[in-house]
């Protein structure tokens, strides 16, 4: 694998990393990880659509598996709930569809920002 | 940097960041702010608790004097072992905030007249009653009382307040309870005025009925004429079975309270103009009339081990997170365990190692409205005792979420705040100017009365500990290990004249006003009765020898207490398993009753088929109210249907509506009197209609109903009855449905629709004491945690848990015990 094609997965996993990092800190806003996929894709040249979906991927990915994790060691107790006051017909699997979609979509145009910024 | 690209995709960021962070529009209600809300690191992703996490901890705190060891059992029920009474009370708070701070804030704003505050002007008409009926005045009163009189109080105020400040110091953001998340606002410090406003709700929820009820009474009154009023809504029992036996004799009352001599002509018949007023306010749902409960003790003579046995279940609405919260407090001074208020120190009902208490609630009258007479509409000024009283202006501001602040201007009068006037009118107050007088704004002291009930060693403890308590008025019923039972009705009641304070009075002149509170000693009590038992169920306390006026009659159910009385009188040998049993129990006596004089006015063989069906059914009924019969689904529809045919047409014509006259008066009647003229439909001219072909329509009508019950498969009681335990926002989601239990009004288990005995306790007073209890609920208030409602289907299926109630040393090794947490100071 040459170089400029690592820097694809390298894009991913630090988008998916900074994401929940960032988290961490509840004191943050929700949305503080666009903020870092927005640097993200600054410093990591690749063209704007690429850095749109390692954002989205990265986002969409973290939160998804968090989602999914907690979920599991919930028995679906809460998930269910919320799928039905959503409305999402009490589906845990939509609500952990819907939670991944809406982190990647911001995920992804921050970082689509970020990389428009950088391209000369 | 491509300048257009750049800029169109950093809009879309910002913008669906921003739309993301909103909380839309959905229908009435409001969406979540989307993006927070399913955060899995900031929303409600976080309250998703592992099924199987632990509790242990250990937890610093500034305010705490010394150690306390916190052991949770297999239900989440917090056993609390502190070297300081204080201590134990900061960490009673911690605890309610831990499992219940949601709840707790709500309640507390419901109270306080502050919903909009967070929902929106949707919930105005809801916090302007509250303001307007003086609940923030009452708390204001004993807040000031308590801190001048009471360092006791205060202090143990101060340390609940403290403990509940000390978990929300901690609590980050991302982990605030599910509905702050959901509707979006955030928690705030409690106070100890908090306290005494969730305690002024419950002022409310079991005294505030009489602020709907007595508006209605009146425009009954007015509407039907005093003479049909007095038949339809006698105050009459013939069957009353009283907490205190028939035949009781009292003592010469202390106050002869008298009716003033204008009352025939000027209260009783009183005809007030009828205004017309736009702009009503529509009031809050009224306090429900079944907020009622049971209580008796059984003395060691009726029972197998020869010691008392003690049983409480109040009835209340049941919503998820309970009203409840169980909690064992131990310190030097005492031991007790029972169900506590998140909101409150100490055990509201409960035991300690020496004896048991348990409440009901007593029903009596304490809230009036006078009519007032102003001298201009600046309201500055009303008629009273012949010269122009000055008012005072009491301001009250309730902020809006999303929208100007509403201030309410309050006239207060000697007798209480003017609620109704020209600014704030409901369809039950048709343009009149009413201050309310009631006993719950006064100061009170009911935190004590559970703080000695807490510590109480013997009888005279007790005594002691329910002289103090004010409002709402409670049946405190007594066991205690030394052999005693007792039952007193205790509170601040006021010595009315008969019928005074059912309608409106007259607020001109003083003749009117209350003529004293009647003292303790001459509240009714009963103490280890030859009998071998004490027992309540919010029938009237006395009969009418009493020397005082209760109030009217619709306030006192009559049935549960006959049933409770019956059984207790056959029962002998009788075990903790007995009194489940008796606290589960189905039988309907009302119907045992009501069914033959309902039988001898039916005509079958006129019947429709399907009639005739229904009929059968309910023949066939074996009189208890099980989830299974629909015997009961067919009594009830017809009793229903025909109380409908017989007072329908008498109530029809009234622009509001008017409260029902009482089962038991249609029964009567029926029993008495087959010439009933009210049964006539004064809506057919020139046809009178008999009783019997009054009952008949009714039958032939609900068979209707019974036809579509059939098709829609609902005619088993349960699912004809569907029991429901809602959360405290109603959202559909996080409530329970379809509960399958019987019961139901008149049944000593009390479960309606959203009704119900909301914690059964029964409690064996042997040495090392034997107890058992629950509530439809759950000790965690968070419906993303298995706690959240654990017991309800065991509640539903009439089981209950055995109460650990063991001393440190014991609870340490116990097998149930799975939890520890520590507290120390910082």
């Amino acid at each position: 694998m040459n170089k400029e094609s690592l820097k694809i997965p390298i894009s991913i996993l630090l988008s998916a990393l900074a994401t929940f990092a960032i988290g961490l800190y509840g004191e943050l806003p929700w949305w503080s990880f666009a903020v870092a996929n927005f640097i993200i894709a600054i410093a990591i040249p690749l063209k704007p659509w690429v850095h749109f979906l390692t954002g989205a991927l990265g986002v969409g990915a973290i939160w998804a598996g968090l989602a999914t994790g907690i979920d599991a060691a919930n028995n679906h107790i809460l998930s269910t709930k919320v799928a039905t006051i959503l409305p999402l017909q009490g589906s845990y699997v939509l609500l952990i569809v819907i939670t991944a979609l809406v982190g990647a979509l911001v995920g992804g145009f921050a970082s689509l920002t970020g990389a428009y910024l950088r391209k000369k | 940097m491509r300048i257009l690209p750049f800029i169109a995709s950093a809009v879309i960021t910002v913008g669906l960041a921003s739309v993301l962070n909103t909380q839309l529009p959905s229908g009435t209600a409001k969406t979540p702010k989307l993006g927070y809300f399913l955060s899995p690191q900031h929303g409600f992703w976080k309250n998703a608790e592992k099924i199987d996490a632990g509790f242990d901890a250990s937890i610093f705190a500034k305010d705490l004097k010394g150690k306390v060891d916190v052991y949770l059992d297999d239900r989440l029920v917090p056993h609390i072992y502190a070297d300081q009474d204080e201590d134990a009370y900061f960490v009673q708070g911690y605890l309610h905030a831990k499992f219940r701070l949601w709840q707790m804030d709500f309640q507390t704003r419901v109270a306080a007249g502050r919903l909009s505050e967070i929902a929106g002007a949707d919930k105005l008409s809801i916090d302007r009653f509250f303001r307007r009926l003086g609940m923030v005045y009452g708390a204001e009163q004993t807040e000031k009382y308590i801190n001048d009189n009471n360092p006791v109080m205060k202090a143990t105020v101060d340390a609940y307040t403290a403990g509940v400040n000390a978990y929300l110091q901690q609590l980050s953001p991302a982990d605030l309870p599910f509905e702050y998340k959901l509707m979006n606002y955030a928690p705030e410090a409690w106070t100890p005025k908090k306290t005494y406003l969730f305690l002024m709700f419950m002022s409310y929820d079991l005294t505030g009925r009489s602020a709907t009820a007595d508006l209605q009474l009146t425009n009954t009154r007015d509407y039907l004429g005093y003479d049909l009023f007095e038949k339809l809504y006698t105050n009459q029992q013939d069957s009353l079975d009283p907490i205190i036996p028939k035949g009781t004799l009292f003592a010469m009352p202390s106050i002869v309270p008298q009716k003033p001599l204008s009352a025939d002509s000027a209260y009783l018949k009183k005809q007030p103009p009828m205004m017309a007023i736009n702009n009503y306010s529509i009031p809050p749902q009224a306090p429900d009339k079944n907020n009622g409960s049971n209580n008796w003790a059984v003395a060691g003579s009726k029972t197998k081990s020869g010691r008392p046995i003690l049983c409480s279940d109040p009835h209340l609405g049941l919503n998820l997170p309970s009203l409840w919260y169980e909690v064992q407090i131990t310190t030097p001074t005492h031991s007790t365990y029972g169900a506590s208020f998140p909101g409150s120190p100490a055990v509201i009902i409960g035991f300690n190692d020496s004896l048991a208490w348990g409440v009901t609630n007593a029903g009596r009258d304490v809230l009036d409205y006078y009519e007032l007479k102003f001298k201009d509409s600046t309201q500055k000024e009303y008629w009273h005792n012949g010269a122009w009283q000055a008012t005072t202006n009491r301001q009250e501001i309730i902020k809006v979420k999303d929208s100007a602040d509403v201030i309410e201007n309050i006239a207060m009068t000697h007798w209480g705040p003017a609620m109704f006037d020209a600014h704030y009118q409901n369809p039950q107050s048709k343009g009149r100017n009413l201050a309310v007088k009631w006993t719950g704004h006064n100061a009170s002291t009911g935190v004590e009365t559970f703080y000695k009930l807490n510590r109480a060693k013997n009888f005279d403890d007790y005594l002691s500990a329910i002289s103090l308590w004010k409002c709402p008025g409670q049946n405190f019923v007594f066991a205690s290990k030394s052999g005693d039972i007792a039952i007193k009705q205790q509170g601040s009641f006021v010595a009315r004249w008969d019928r005074q304070g059912d309608f409106i009075m007259p607020g001109t002149d003083s003749s009117y006003d209350w003529q004293g509170i009647i003292p303790n000693e001459e509240n009714p009590m009963m103490k280890n009765p030859l009998r071998g038992f004490v027992s309540s169920a919010n029938q009237k306390s006395v009969e009418a020898t009493y020397p005082y006026y209760l109030g009217t009659a619709s306030s006192f159910p009559l049935y549960r207490g006959i049933s409770v009385n019956k059984h207790l009188a056959k029962m002998s040998q009788i075990t903790p398993l007995d009194m489940q049993q008796l606290q589960t129990d189905n039988y309907n006596v009302f119907a045992e009753v009501a069914r033959p004089a309902l039988v001898k006015f039916i005509e079958s063989s006129k019947l429709s088929y399907d009639a005739q069906k229904m009929v059968q059914e309910m023949n066939n009924w074996d009189l208890y109210n099980n989830e299974n019969s629909k015997g009961i689904t067919a009594f009830k529809i017809i009793w229903d249907s025909v109380e409908y045919a017989v007072w329908g047409d008498e109530l029809a014509g009234a622009e509001v509506p008017l409260t029902k006259p009482e089962a038991y008066v249609l029964l009567d009647q029926m029993n008495k009197d087959s010439n009933f003229t009210v049964a006539d439909d004064i809506r057919t001219k020139g046809i009178v209609e008999t009783l019997k072909e009054q009952v008949n329509l009714g039958i032939e009508k609900a068979a209707i109903k019974w036809k579509e019950l059939e098709k829609d498969n609902q005619l088993t009681w349960a699912q004809f009855k569907a029991t429901r335990v809602l959360h405290l926002t109603k959202t559909p989601a996080l409530s329970r449905f379809n509960l399958p239990i019987g019961g139901g009004v008149n049944i000593i288990n009390a479960t309606t629709e959203t009704h119900g005995p909301s914690w059964r306790m029964v409690v064996h007073l042997t040495d090392e004491i034997e107890a058992y209890g629950l509530y439809p609920g759950g000790q965690s208030g968070n419906p993303g945690s298995p706690y959240y409602d654990s017991f309800v289907d065991t509640w539903a299926a009439g089981k209950y848990y055995r109460l650990l109630f063991l001393p440190k040393d014991k609870i340490k090794s116990d097998s149930r015990t799975k939890w520890h947490i520590q507290f120390s100071k910082a």
